[in-house]
């Protein structure tokens, strides 16, 4: 069944066809233009979980920014955790665009209403997590990333196309502190591997339920909002991995996991979905701490904040008065 | 506690110019209380990675747009003058310099 990128309800509006021939010629919808508020409400959503996952994406590293093992990690740590923050600045402000505000999106989060990426309810307990988190997490979302910079909506792609700059520096300087790893002591080895053992199923789950489960799928893709389905991005993100796990010499914790000559693609032992539910239900290894530790950024946040109108405001009064 | 949100200030749109002889393009938008801290964090969230040297805030209600539902009766007139470009002009092949 084809979907159309009119709703039902919008069918006899007069701003419906010129709409759709947007997507269907492939031209952006910008933020002035006639939409169906399914596709704003479909964007404000996903956008401002986009946004929310970059913000709490930071808290995972956070805790290693002390104990990088040298100034250069260290100082590469803080340029990457500096660029997720900007990340969700960029996104927050194109969801801006679609008519939502600031403080409703951060409410949505702080009130947990809000859903962001499952993956950052996961502890990095080694250093070795760190270089995971660049090599792996860095790199899935980067394929759902390229994908985005194509995506019907003006800013949103705009957004996508400096983020994606910018992500591939993370996921280097991650495959980067593997390597290091990999070609260490033996201990160094092992937690490199321990920390592929860990993160590896949780990764796959980044990019969603199967096709056939994917209960939104069918009407972003009409609005081109999605352009590629989750099983197809899973498997470039696989087939793109599984060398790279082979050059560390490191073992993807797969037993099913084999090349297919005839597909010409990785294949892949079954995916505990049931896990990615229950982390994004609530219920994940770091959920709590996440949450508590952003609710406790934005409350502790709020003396800069007045500050900074305390002084504004002071500024215009002096200017006046001048 | 008193409950001062980034939404209570102004949107500023942010326009970056990459090196000189370029004009400043408009790279994103961001909320500050004045201008002096939207050029600071325009410098933060926009130009971390050497992507301009010049910066431009303008507050977004300052900016004044064309209607979308303007853009035929705006921009059509120029889609039909084809005479106003070179290769609507025929010339013999062997004359240069045209």
């Amino acid at each position: 069944m084809t979907v159309s990128p009119i709703p039902p309800e919008h069918a006899d509006h007069p701003a419906a066809p010129g709409f759709a021939a947007k997507i269907e010629a492939e031209t952006k919808i910008e933020p002035r233009d006639w939409m169906p508020d399914a596709y704003r409400k479909t964007l404000v959503r996903q956008m401002s979980q986009h946004a929310h996952s970059e913000y709490v994406g930071m808290l995972p590293e956070r805790n290693w920014l002390t104990r990088a093992p040298s100034l250069k990690r260290k100082a590469q740590l803080l340029a990457k955790i500096q660029d997720e923050g900007g990340h969700a600045l960029y996104l927050y402000s194109a969801a801006e665009t679609l008519g939502t505000s600031r403080a409703e999106m951060l409410d949505a989060l702080h009130t947990g209403r809000a859903k962001y990426a499952h993956i950052f309810n996961y502890p990095a307990l080694t250093w070795a997590d760190i270089g995971t988190i660049g090599w792996l997490v860095d790199g899935a979302a980067i394929i759902n990333q390229i994908m985005l910079c194509r995506c019907s909506y003006g800013p949103y792609a705009r957004a996508m196309e400096r983020i994606c700059r910018e992500e591939s520096f993370h996921q280097r300087q991650g495959f980067e502190i593997m390597v290091s790893l990999c070609q260490g002591t033996a201990e160094q080895k092992r937690m490199a591997q321990d920390a592929l053992k860990r993160w590896w199923w949780p990764v796959l789950m980044m990019f969603g339920p199967h096709d056939g489960a994917s209960s939104n799928s069918a009407q972003s893709t009409a609005w081109k909002i999605k352009r590629q389905s989750n099983d197809e991005l899973r498997q470039q993100f696989v087939d793109m991995t599984v060398p790279q796990a082979d050059y560390l010499d490191l073992r993807i914790p797969d037993d099913e996991l084999r090349w297919n000559e005839a597909r010409g693609h990785y294949d892949f032992g079954p995916i505990d979905f049931s896990e990615l539910m229950r982390v994004v239900s609530g219920d994940g290894p770091c959920n709590r701490e996440r949450l508590g530790a952003r609710v406790k950024a934005h409350d502790d946040g709020a003396w800069v904040r007045e500050a900074a109108t305390a002084h504004a405001a002071k500024r215009r009064a002096r200017a006046k008065a001048a | 506690m008193s409950e001062v949100q980034s939404d209570d200030w102004p949107l500023w749109e942010v326009f970056v110019r990459a090196r000189q002889g370029l004009s400043h393009k408009h790279a994103g938008s961001l909320h500050a209380p004045d201008a002096e801290m939207a050029l600071q964090n325009a410098r933060d969230v926009y130009t971390r990675r050497r992507e301009g040297e010049s910066l431009w805030v303008v507050r977004s209600t300052d900016i004044i747009a064309s209607d979308p539902d303007d853009k035929g009766s705006l921009f059509e007139p120029a889609e039909s003058k084809i005479y106003r470009h070179p290769t609507f002009y025929k010339v013999p092949d062997d004359v240069e310099c045209l």
